[in-house]
């Protein structure tokens, strides 16, 4: 038996989560990100073949901000059995709240010399809207990125949530609501630069945000994140708390007959992962350099869920590989094939939740079990896991 | 099982990312790349598909020329898929990766404005081809579409004139984004220097992609109804043309009463529509592919036999427009600016665009301006016919200066008619 | 007098005598550069010769009047050319034709002085039309011919619009009783135009009233109110109706998803492909018809029914055979698996008929409306579609409840499993349905291709839409999508009117989202007794 939790600090606790391997692993991955990549992009020549140009970190540091996206989805679909259609709404506040800020640090840099955003000026707005106040504090704008998805993700959950909206039911109104956000982000009188959204950043934090260096500290930003939303997500699916969300996915009636509410449990794990999100889109903008209100399309959001489905449900480390696999893939193949790329990605779509019901994560844990079977060793509890995981 | 899954996934990927693509770029270094970035898939396919191949005819015409300085074009296409991070990206690959020498892209005001800081950092060339609503001016980029001046108020100016029926009322009926506008914005105070009240202008506004235009062409029926001449000017943008001209046909708004006049509608857009009922609305571009002169029919030739080499799907109906010819011009006075500069090198052809000039389709020498990277265009009003082609009425003497400043936007009358160096 | 009389007898006779030679001094102008010259061209080719100018006016409206070197000539059909002066043709056609292009101001004066010629002619349809028209565009220059006209008109109708007409010429008449009668007339009238012309009469302008007499003033305040009561009438009617057309849209794209998601659970991404593949099929029906069956194109709609429902129901047969199939009791991965196949279709349409969209034109018996009232019109397209849906409703309703396939659909619907064990065979009918919903699709996109664009993007746009209604409705049920399809139409155009079309968009999603936290089963919650799973 593992000591009562509640005897336990909890940094002791998170620090358990993880055994020693893990721990080996995320310390490989943090020290390539924020050793191996500045050093790799910094300080080796261009010229050099290890060197990382900065087209690799914007991309990769934007898969990045993808896979801490992915991870939260998988807390609410892998582990909560609810399926949002409207996470492309949350990763846009995030970038809309911190671009913000990354709006009012231009100054008078814009094109038209104005204290106010270039769009703002355009609009012939003489002073800020209500909403801008106290935008140009970095504080503040991590407030914002925090606070505001937070509370929309809250009064919207514990309605949909209390009146027991759930399955396709919930998807739907999650892809309703992001829709109608999306249209009033592209209203100009929105405040919110109407269609071509912010763009044109000049710093951050003083810094010049085209600088090499501030490159690498956003990249290694995305990348302690990313590291620090997985372990948070290992802590809380190991915890009661995560057992209890996982009942309510497989049999929501029996948990609340034993006298659990769901309601709070579904709630907090879909107010967290709306936080999450937010981080990923602050953390996305200053690294794209635009944000716009087609990032709450739709079909974004269905794409963050494949991401989930291909790397694979119920696991928090295929999220990760599925938002890595679809976008370089669609990196490269918009390149290679940009006449036919996109049957490729639907190919993929659908060969993946045919064939691939646990995604990737899956597929290995199957081949691994494939091997052991012949070698006589029994199946893993993980691939067991895993395959539990599929329910939902 | 999850752990060394891990390991393997994230050094593979490093290991994709870091060398396979590198030697993408490692392909034939005699030819000078040119970079494609036009979406080629997702909304704005429809209009961007035919100016890859504009570039691609353009390229392959000066090839068989053989080429520039001596080099053969190589076109670098990619997809950015109407996904404006993916604009950026793009444009970062194809300037760092490919080492493309211009990039010929871009449709949306607000693709442009995501690739532009990739483009000053890299201190790239991108040629961008689209009527657009002004209100910038960049050092690395060349406008080779028309500024409001040189398209929506010419357009306006017709409309009240005697032949265009002396239209006293407007609505300015647009798609809700900046370049709608920003248009809208200059022609209000256009119409107001002329003399137009406030209360004989109405603005409306539709979101994209919008499909039902009942209520809209009922308000305008209305609006026409309530007293002097009333004109439309319509600033729709993609798709939703289409539902918008179908609903004026039907319900019997003709040209005679109440013209519409369009800026983002050409041949390419109307080949969606029915055009019978739709006789002598008005478009307003520097191009038409109606246009007689050997120039446009070279141009037109060249064109469909393109289309039939490549096999396009309906290469046989296949029409040229304003945005193709823009791109036309554009490559053609870069390859002239290579040439004069002797390099590829950016600065120097920035340097040497100042002032080019180039025998356009449109029948006239376009001129690139010596200072604000912007063409000097003529600027014809057509009125659609029957066959979905346009009959010019009315055209500019000769071709207009651009004012990517529109005099009409107040504060504009300090700025520099010239992009800040680097 | 004499001329016009002939004139008049032989219109009314329907005689065509052969035409006499026009001189080709009065026809050259008409390809003048300058659009004052012309239009003086036009006033003195009517007026030298009336019966002779009318087919050479006409050529010229219809953009077949051209210019050959100094002679003015007539394109015909089929690359023949007439000489417009004398009618005969030119054979071998000369070279160099350059057709004469008119600009708006140019075709309004055409369209009056060939009205004003039309206005004798002997068919009644034509006459009919011509009155119209004339109403469209009235100056008291125009006097002297309403009423020649209205001295040989008989049919009552048309009498009436020509006194119309002929009331609004001599508002500016100097004898104040001719004014008042000509107010009273006008009062008749519903047409907003009217109302702008009797609102000066009402008004002072300095110290003294535009309208000296106040009689005619005090005619001129009643004339106006009665109109502005009909106005608003209409302006109701009007918005219900757009709403009922938008409900009868949104009906028909929501159909097929009604079945395949209200029946099966299956969460198609793809149904906006399969409107595409309908839209398509329209589209293909119209080249084939152009090319094989040209006589016979406006009926290209009438064949594309039964392709369009055929197509898509194949496209949804395969989908459901090759995909859906291994996915049921897994509604969120046919999300996923169905969104891949959305954009896989996508891509399909892109490749084969090219990204842009493609022209699908209305059939000339959808093309125009009826004009209840001067400021309400019912384009024929929204009618017919609106006909249509309901009979696609009642088609599908008779499916559902009489035939058999139709039985085996509900019991699957309400019980699964207990259908299985009284021997239906799910796996069919499962099949079957799909195929029923897509079908339904694809006659939706027919419909759509009718009055929107029609383009490999085209279905996204209606996703949201769709699954809208269905929510709002109540899933498994007809009656709520019809009512949901419906409510949202009118609800929309209303709001639409009165907050612009961008905020009323985001207000009726909104209000869905409250609404179904209120009824998380739509409108219409199917009744039976399950046990959540």
């Amino acid at each position: 038996m593992r000591p009562s939790p509640a005897r336990t600090p909890f940094i002791v606790r998170l620090g358990s989560s993880f055994d020693a391997r893990s721990w080996r692993l995320i310390g490989l991955f943090a020290a390539f990100a924020l050793i191996a990549v500045p050093v790799m992009h910094l300080a080796l020549p261009a010229d050099h073949p290890l060197h990382l140009s900065t087209w690799f970190i914007t991309l990769v540091g934007k898969i990045l901000c993808y896979a801490i996206v992915a991870v939260a989805m998988d807390l609410i679909w892998g582990y909560g059995g609810i399926l949002s259609l409207g996470h492309g709404l949350f990763f846009a506040l995030g970038g809309y709240g911190f671009g913000m800020y990354l709006m009012r640090q231009i100054g008078r840099d814009g094109s038209y010399q104005s204290d106010l955003p270039d769009f703002m000026v355009f609009l012939d707005w003489k002073e800020l809207p209500w909403f801008w106040i106290g935008s140009d504090s970095f504080l503040w704008a991590v407030l914002l990125v925090l606070v505001v998805p937070a509370l929309i993700a809250f009064v919207f959950g514990y309605f949909a949530f209390r009146s027991r909206i759930k399955g396709v039911y919930f998807s739907i109104i999650t892809q309703a609501l992001t829709y109608a956000a999306m249209l009033l982000f592209f209203r100009n009188e929105t405040g919110f630069g109407g269609n071509n959204g912010f763009t044109d950043f000049k710093r951050i934090l003083g810094h010049p945000i085209t600088a090499p260096e501030t490159r690498v500290v956003l990249f290694a930003l995305s990348a302690l994140a990313l590291i620090g939303t997985l372990l948070l997500a290992r802590y809380l699916v190991r915890s009661k708390f995560g057992r209890v969300l996982t009942a309510i996915r497989d049999a929501e009636s029996r948990v609340m007959f034993i006298g659990y509410n769901p309601l709070w449990y579904k709630l907090c794990a879909w107010t967290l992962s709306a936080v999450l999100c937010a981080i990923a889109g602050a953390l996305y903008v200053p690294q794209v350099g635009i944000i716009n209100p087609s990032e709450m399309s739709v079909a974004n959001s269905i794409e963050i869920a494949i991401w989930v489905a291909v790397g694979g449900r119920g696991t928090l480390i295929g999220p990760v590989i599925g938002a890595f696999l679809v976008n370089l893939a669609k990196s490269w193949f918009t390149v290679s094939f940009p006449e036919y790329w996109l049957f490729f990605l639907g190919t993929l779509f659908i060969v993946a939740t045919l064939y691939l019901p646990q995604g990737v994560v899956g597929l290995w844990a199957r081949l691994r079990a494939g091997r052991r079977r012949g070698e006589g060793a029994a199946a893993g509890t993980t691939t067991a896991a895993a395959a539990k995981g599929a329910g939902a | 099982m999850v752990r060394r899954n891990f390991m393997k996934t994230i050094s593979a990927v490093a290991v994709t990312a870091a060398f396979g693509l590198n030697s993408f770029a490692a392909l034939a270094a005699e030819t000078i790349k040119v970079g494609v970035l036009h979406s080629l898939s997702g909304t704005m396919a429809i209009s961007e598909t035919a100016l890859k191949e504009t570039v691609l005819m353009a390229i392959d015409e000066i090839n068989s020329k053989g080429g520039v300085l001596g080099r053969k074009l190589e076109p670098v296409v990619v997809d950015p898929a109407s996904n404006w991070p993916l604009f950026a990206e793009k444009a970062r690959q194809l300037l760092s990766k490919d080492k493309v020498a211009v990039v010929f892209g871009c449709w949306t005001s607000v693709s442009r404005k995501s690739v532009l800081p990739v483009f000053k950092e890299l201190n790239g060339l991108l040629f961008y081809p689209v009527q657009y609503e002004g209100e910038e001016l960049e050092y690395n980029v060349f406008y080779t579409g028309a500024a409001p001046n040189q398209q929506a108020i010419p357009a306006v100016e017709y409309l009240m004139s005697k032949d265009g029926g002396e239209a006293k009322r407007f609505v300015l009926l647009g798609t809700d984004y900046v370049y709608p506008r920003t248009t809208n914005k200059i022609l209000r105070a256009f119409l107001k220097s002329k003399g137009v009240a406030d209360a004989d202008i109405m603005e409306e506004y539709t979101p994209f992609g919008h499909s039902d235009y009942q209520t809209i062409i009922a308000k305008i029926k209305k609006f026409s109804s309530e007293g002097k001449k009333t004109a439309v000017v319509s600033t729709i943008n993609g798709d939703s043309n289409v539902p918008f001209y179908k609903e004026l046909g039907n319900a019997g708004i003709k040209a005679t009463d109440v013209p519409v006049v369009a800026f983002s509608v050409g041949e390419e857009e109307l080949r969606g529509v029915d055009t019978k009922p739709l006789v002598g609305h008005l478009a307003s571009w520097n191009y038409f592919m109606s246009l007689k002169n050997p120039e446009n029919e070279k141009f037109t030739k060249a064109y469909r036999a393109w289309a039939v080499k490549q096999k396009l799907p309906n290469a046989d109906k296949a029409v040229t427009n304003d945005p193709m010819e823009a791109t036309y011009i554009g490559i053609h006075m870069w390859k002239q600016a290579v040439e004069k500069a002797k390099s590829t090198d950016v600065d120097k052809v920035i340097a040497a665009m100042a002032g080019q000039s180039f025998k356009a389709p449109s029948g006239f020498t376009i001129k690139m301006d010596e200072k604000n990277h912007h063409l000097h265009k003529p600027v014809f009003i057509g009125e659609i016919k029957a066959d979905g082609q346009f009959n010019v009425v009315w055209k500019t003497p000769g071709p207009v200066r651009a004012q990517p400043w529109s005099p009409f936007i107040p504060g504009n009358e300090q700025r520099k008619d010239q992009p800040e160096g680097r | 007098m004499y001329t016009l009389r002939s004139l008049l007898a032989i219109c009314l006779l329907g005689i065509s005598c052969a035409q006499a030679a026009i001189d080709p001094a009065l026809l050259r102008p008409l390809a003048d550069d300058d659009s004052d010259r012309r239009i003086a061209a036009i006033a003195a080719l009517v007026e030298a010769a009336p019966e002779e100018a009318q087919p050479v006016l006409q050529a010229m409206a219809g953009d077949s009047l051209a210019l050959a070197g100094e002679r003015v000539v007539v394109l015909g059909a089929g690359g023949r050319v007439f000489d417009a002066a004398s009618n005969r043709e030119l054979t071998p056609p000369p070279a160099g034709i350059e057709t004469i292009g008119i600009n708006n101001r140019v075709r309004r004066e055409l369209a009056s002085a060939l009205a004003a010629l039309r206005l004798f002619s002997a068919e009644r349809e034509v006459r009919w039309q011509a009155a119209q028209e004339v109403n469209q565009n009235v100056d008291a220059r125009m006097l002297p011919l309403l009423d020649r006209a209205l001295a040989v008109e008989k049919d009552p109708k048309i009498r009436d619009r020509l006194q119309l007409a002929h009331a609004q010429a001599s508002l500016g008449s100097t004898d104040a009783a001719v004014r008042l009668a000509a107010v009273k007339t006008l009062g008749e009238s519903s047409d907003p135009r009217v109302r702008q012309l009797l609102l000066p009469l009402t008004e002072k302008q300095g110290d003294s009233w535009r309208e000296a007499d106040s009689a005619v003033r005090a005619a001129a305040g009643t004339s106006i109110r009665s109109i502005e009561q009909r106005l608003a009438w209409a302006d109701n009617l009007g918005r219900a109706f757009t709403g009922l057309s938008l409900g009868s849209i949104l009906l028909l794209a929501a159909l097929g998803l009604a079945i395949t998601y209200g029946v099966m659970g299956v969460i198609n991404m793809a149904h906006g492909e399969l409107l595409m593949v309908g839209a398509y099929s329209a589209w293909a029906m119209q080249s084939v018809f152009r090319t094989h069956l040209s006589g016979a194109l406006d009926w290209y709609l009438l064949a594309a029914i039964p392709v369009g429902f055929l197509s898509a129901a194949l496209v949804g047969v395969l989908m459901e055979r090759i995909v859906i199939r291994h996915l049921y009791g897994r509604p969120l991965e046919t999300l996923l698996a169905t969104w891949g196949i959305s954009l896989f279709l996508m891509q399909v349409a892109r490749t084969l008929f090219g990204a842009q969209n493609v022209e699908v034109a209305n059939p000339s018996w959808m093309a125009g409306g009826v004009e209840l009232l001067p400021n309400l019109l019912l384009p024929w397209n929204r009618i017919i579609i609106v006909a249509f849906s309901i009979a696609v409703l009642i088609a599908m309703w008779a499916i559902l409840n009489l035939s058999r396939l139709g039985m085996f659909v509900r019991a699957v619907t309400q019980n699964r499993p207990m259908a299985g064990c009284v021997g239906v065979p799910t796996g069919r009918v499962d099949t079957l349905a799909f195929g029923l919903g897509a079908g339904i699709a694809g006659l939706g996109g027919v419909a759509l291709s009718q009055i929107a664009n029609v383009g490999p993007d085209m279905g996204q746009g209606y996703i949201v839409d769709s699954f809208m209604v269905v929510v709002l409705g109540g899933v498994g049920q007809l009656a709520g999508a019809v009512w949901a399809a419906l409510g949202l139409g009118v609800f929309t155009k209303f709001l639409e009117g009165w907050t612009g079309a961008v905020v009323a968009k985001i207000v009726v999603l909104v209000l869905i989202i409250v609404f179904i936290q209120k009824r998380p089963q739509g409108l219409f919650a199917l009744k039976g007794r399950f046990v959540e799973s």
